[in-house]
């Protein structure tokens, strides 16, 4: 696939503008019937996520049970989107999590680095779906596209996406190692144009992970594609989104920017481990008045 | 080459926010005020009062005195005696710390005064809270600091007070025109009698109070509300030594022709009309944001407001797009409502103007587009107003509407955008965006105009000197080159 | 000098004319009026310009502005001091013409010196005032924030009648040190030395149009400066109560700046400093974001 064209389209970014611009989204003030609603969707939008060394099926399982029961109190409550695992959990979090609308994510392509021979990122990705996984979380290679190396940058989430078949894919630009906000709209625009069915901002793993700057800059990136094709490509960010306030000033901000319709979970995700206990806290204090402790929430 | 598609975002259905509102009763109004003369709140001469109401809900909020020639008279004395009496024999250092103590109780009570602005003149509650009062507090700070340093603004030259200061100022930014006009003033040792705008006059009768408060020497700020008649008495009484203005062109060239020939000095800062331009190698998205800012900001109601656009031909088509979508996300309504992005029209009469400027503009052929949102029934109100393909020669083009318009035309080479920016008898500000450092500051450097936004726009800060050239007006507020409009300067001597 | 003497050469009288756009045109209305000396003798017929001239003079110094403006300052330093330079060389010459007129020749060597003084002043000027006046300030957001000086445009020049080299030479060279056009309406009662100043210029390196001078009657010519909507500003020195009422009336037309300097600034043997120059400048504030 060639570059030509993708990269002339991408623009200018003045970052002090788009530090202007997220100011602006923190001002909105969500109260009453637009916060709860808010909060639930926000919840229905988590990738739950476990990504650590000392994962085990264990603790899996009880990611996943979690995912399917939130709160006991409050049996109405919309699930989340995602559970997102590496991909030798795989296997067991499809078990868990059977048909119940949960989807299954796996990190692939030698996550969080990427560091690998593309022919066994590629074999771990067709896995990662023959296990199950219906969706899959790349990284790309930061390192060749700081060297400039757009072409295999785009090439390998070309490959990637192949090996998807009906899996969906998440392209990590891994923001935190762009150093900059045109970088940020380059790597998207690139991605997109490859193929990707969602674009992320982090491992979780690198600092900073998203920042609302640079998730402005995807949705930007995301609107014009949008608006010059017609296709329609997702947005996840992810690490450091630890409550529901930073959660729901990105939902103003994903409204502003790309309107009513993406505010789904089929388009947009919240990469978080901690989030959903914060939202259920704050949807529990919304429903009964009165602040709540965390102690009244589990913390699988 | 754009390809065509109708891939609209949808912005009107779906989630929304709730009404988020400030409680009007933080503005803590009283049912009158009187004049502030002398250090002492005064009934008119006359015994007369107005009413002040609320744009947006047409209430009334309080009865106002209305000053005529024999209150300006005794203001004036007042403010002659503190001149003479204390304000330019105490120490300059004291001089500065009441502005110190100025400073510091806005900030205390700035809820309250944000809220009664947006009450009293309709500007959205996030600009009177954001913008407004701490500009407000950071005129009165920085200021303080100058009192006792003058002598290291104008090397080489002596400096002192010009006496009593006369002050007008607008409807637009009632408390930081108030600001703006004072601080500098009382910081360079002169005394003041000011006139706030006829329909916004709480926020200044506010800072009377917050004045007592601070116990700054009686005399030395006296504020008279009143009309235009009350203006004119300040302009015309023969012991005000200098005038300060802000305000529209034509009352500002009848104040220049009134003071011809008496020694009074005078600054304007007038009318604007200033082009933004955009360029196809700009930052878009923040470009669009700056356009916004430009001419939605308080409703338009912004003598520097870039409300004309130029944009270059090749990136027009996806600049409007990408403008149009940015204003439907704007909320127009309830100023006291946080979520509020563009508050009432300041008056009926602002609101009829605006409203003949929209029949012209379309009578004249350019293509009009206003967003969906809905306005509330009561109050005055104007949705954000674009109009395309206008040209050099529409009224919309040349002449100051002072309302959320904006007339959109197109250039293709950097010569014909400097020369459509620079077509107007205004030249108070502009704006450039390019992401190519050569070419902003060749554009900068060629527009006639007191301040030039380059990639940014709307962005004022104290230390900042603001002012126009041509008929926008004489002399700078702010900054260093600010404080000339206060002192008389003379040159030291020595070996020239 | 006798004109009957055989011996006698007859002397060639100069005709005086008025310097618009870099040329020594006669005014278009065909009219003069005489220069006369201290005991009655006619010394010269100068041209009477008229409105028509006032009109062609701001259309010249319109064109001439940009170039002049963007000229740096070392170059219209270098410009003035040539001015200087010249005026130097025909020393005699002026002060015979100023002292033709009444002024002792005296007083008139030292009106003549000064006048060249403050050409060396200001020429020293031209590249300084900028860097004194400008500033970079301090806001508090993530911008670059600088203020500088920039000139006014096309300045009508209305000097003193007397002293009349000194007083057009006070006026004219702040506002040329600062990059903007002029037209100067000269002296009424002594308008030799500035008729013949305009030859100067004209030998001095300055830009056809930057310097415009007229003679003729202010009665007729100054509601003319300050009413036109293409001049930007007066700079006028001793006018009468009357004349500065109606310059300063008319000038809200368009709001040109009007500018007075003391007549004791015209006669000082000290330079009148930074002042002037800066009552002809117009400050421009640019900003722009400091980001990545």
């Amino acid at each position: 696939m060639s570059l030509s064209g993708t990269l002339a389209n991408t623009p200018p970014i003045d970052s002090v503008g788009v530090a202007e611009r997220v100011a602006r989204f923190s001002t909105r003030s969500i109260k009453k019937t637009s916060k709860m609603e808010a909060l639930k969707l926000a919840l229905s939008m988590i990738d739950l996520t476990t990504l650590e060394g000392k994962d085990t099926e264990d603790k899996v399982r009880r990611l996943c049970y979690k995912a399917r029961h939130l709160h006991v109190d409050l049996p109405d409550l919309p699930t989340v989107a995602a559970v997102c695992v590496y991909p030798t959990m795989v296997k067991v979090a499809r078990e868990e999590l059977n048909d119940c609308g949960v989807k299954v994510a796996a990190v692939a392509t030698s996550f969080p680095s990427g560091q690998d021979d593309l022919s066994l990122r590629i074999r771990q990705t067709k896995g990662a779906v023959r296990h199950g996984a219906q969706e899959i979380d790349m990284v790309i290679s930061r390192g060749r596209f700081l060297a400039g190396d757009y072409q295999y940058v785009t090439d390998e989430i070309v490959a990637v996406k192949e090996a998807c078949g009906e899996a969906h894919l998440k392209v990590i630009l891994e923001t935190g190692e762009l150093y900059t906000l045109e970088n940020v709209r380059k790597a998207s625009d690139i991605a997109i144009h490859a193929g990707a069915d969602f674009i992320k901002t982090s491992t979780g793993k690198v600092q900073p992970a998203a920042t609302m700057e640079v998730t402005l800059v995807m949705l930007e990136a995301i609107r014009d594609h949008f608006q010059e094709t017609g296709k329609i490509v997702g947005m996840k960010p992810a690490g450091g989104i630890s409550n529901s306030k930073i959660a729901i000033r990105y939902l103003v901000m994903l409204r502003e920017t790309l309107g009513n319709r993406w505010l789904t979970p089929k388009l947009f995700r919240f990469g978080a481990s901690s989030l959903a206990n914060d939202l259920l806290m704050q949807i529990v204090k919304q429903s009964s008045g009165v602040y709540q402790s965390s102690n009244y929430f589990s913390i699988d | 080459m754009a390809k065509k598609h109708s891939n609209k975002l949808d912005f009107d259905t779906g989630w929304h926010y709730d009404p988020a509102p400030e409680s009007p009763e933080l503005a803590k109004l009283k049912d009158s005020y009187d004049l502030f003369i002398d250090g002492k709140f005064v009934k008119p001469t006359s015994g007369k009062y107005f009413d002040t109401t609320s744009p947006s809900s047409q209430k009334t909020l309080a009865k106002v005195a209305e000053a005529d020639k024999r209150d300006v008279a005794k203001a004036v004395t007042a403010a002659r005696k503190a001149y003479e009496g204390t304000w330019s024999r105490i120490r300059p250092s004291e001089r500065g710390k009441y502005l110190f103590r100025i400073a510091r109780v806005i900030q205390e009570r700035s809820r309250e005064l944000a809220v009664t602005e947006s009450l009293d003149g309709g500007k959205p509650i996030r600009e009177s809270r954001d913008i407004d009062l701490p500009l407000v507090a950071a005129h009165f700070f920085y200021h303080a600091g100058w009192a006792d340093k003058l002598s290291y603004a104008f090397p080489g030259r002596k400096v002192g007070p010009v006496g009593v200061a006369g002050q007008i100022i607008p409807w637009n930014f009632p408390l930081l025109m108030a600001a703006w006009k004072i601080a500098p003033a009382l910081a360079t040792g002169n005394t003041v009698v000011i006139k706030p705008a006829e329909t916004t006059p709480l926020t200044s009768l506010k800072l009377a109070e917050i004045l007592q408060e601070v116990d700054l020497p009686p005399g030395v700020v006296n504020i008279l509300t009143g009309a235009g008649s009350t203006g004119e008495c300040i302009v015309r009484h023969p012991d005000v030594d200098k005038i300060a203005f802000t305000g529209s062109t034509e009352v500002g060239k009848l104040i220049r022709k009134t003071l011809a020939g008496t020694d009074k000095r005078l600054t304007l800062e007038l009318g604007g009309k200033a082009a933004n331009i955009v360029f196809e190698d700009a930052a878009l998205d923040q470009a669009v944001e700056g356009i916004v800012n430009g001419i939605f900001f308080n409703q338009g109601h912004v003598c520097c407001a870039g409300s004309r656009l130029l944009v270059q031909e090749s990136i027009s088509e996806k600049i409007v797009r990408k403008l149009k979508d940015r204003m439907e996300t704007l909320v127009v309504g309830d100023p006291l409502d946080k979520n509020t992005d563009i508050g009432a029209i300041n008056s009926k009469e602002q609101l009829k103007k605006i409203q003949g400027y929209l029949k012209v503009g379309q009578r004249e052929g350019a293509e009009i587009f206003q967003t969906s949102c809905p306005l509330p029934k009561r109050g005055n109100w104007c949705p954000p107003t674009l109009f395309l393909n206008a040209s050099q020669s529409h009224r919309i083009s040349q002449e100051e509407i002072f309302g959320p318009v904006l007339a959109i035309q197109t250039f293709r080479t950097v010569d014909e955008a400097i020369e459509k920016a620079n077509n107007t008898p205004f030249g108070l500000s502009g704006g450039v965006w390019t992401d190519k450092g050569a070419k902003a500051f060749h554009v900068s450097e060629r527009i006639k105009a007191g301040v030039v936004w380059t990639n940014t726009f709307n962005k004022f800060d104290p230390a900042s000197p603001f002012g126009g050239y041509k008929e926008s007006g004489f002399g700078r507020e702010g900054g260093r080159h600010g404080l000339e409009a206060y002192l008389n300067i003379s040159e030291t001597g020595g070996n020239r | 000098m006798s004109r009957n003497s055989p011996d006698k050469r007859l002397s060639v009288a100069k005709t005086y004319k008025l310097y618009i756009g870099g040329k020594f045109p006669r005014t278009e209305s065909g009219r003069t009026f005489e220069a006369r000396s201290h005991s009655g003798d006619l010394l010269a017929n100068l041209c009477r310009a008229s409105r028509k001239d006032l009109r062609e003079a701001v259309v010249v110094a319109r064109k001439a502005f940009p170039g002049w403006a963007k000229r740096s300052g070392y170059n219209r330093g270098q410009i003035l001091y040539r001015i200087a330079e010249m005026m130097e060389g025909r020393i005699d010459q002026l002060v015979n013409e100023v002292s033709s007129q009444g002024v002792s020749p005296q007083k008139a060597l030292k009106e003549v010196e000064t006048s060249i003084e403050r050409f060396v002043h200001y020429a020293g000027w031209a590249d300084k005032y900028a860097q004194v006046h400008s500033s970079v300030n301090p806001v508090s957001s993530s911008h670059f924030n600088f203020s500088v000086p920039e000139p006014m445009g096309i300045v009508g020049i209305i000097p003193p009648n007397e002293p009349s080299l000194l007083g057009l030479a006070t006026l004219l060279a702040p506002a040329l040190a600062g990059g903007n056009v002029t037209i100067s309406l000269v002296s009424e009662t002594r308008p030799l030395a500035p008729a013949t100043f305009a030859e100067i210029l004209h030998s001095s390196d300055v830009p056809p149009g930057v310097v415009n001078i007229l003679t003729g009657f202010r009665k007729e010519l100054l509601p003319d400066f300050s009413t036109h909507m293409d001049v930007n500003a007066i700079l006028a020195a001793d006018l009468s109560t009357k004349e500065k009422k109606l310059t300063e009336e008319n000038s809200a037309l368009n709001l040109k700046r009007v500018v007075h300097l003391p007549s004791k600034a015209i006669s000082a043997t000290d330079n009148p400093g930074l002042s002037p120059i800066l009552s002809l400048q117009e400050t421009k504030t640019t900003w722009h974001p400091i980001g990545t």
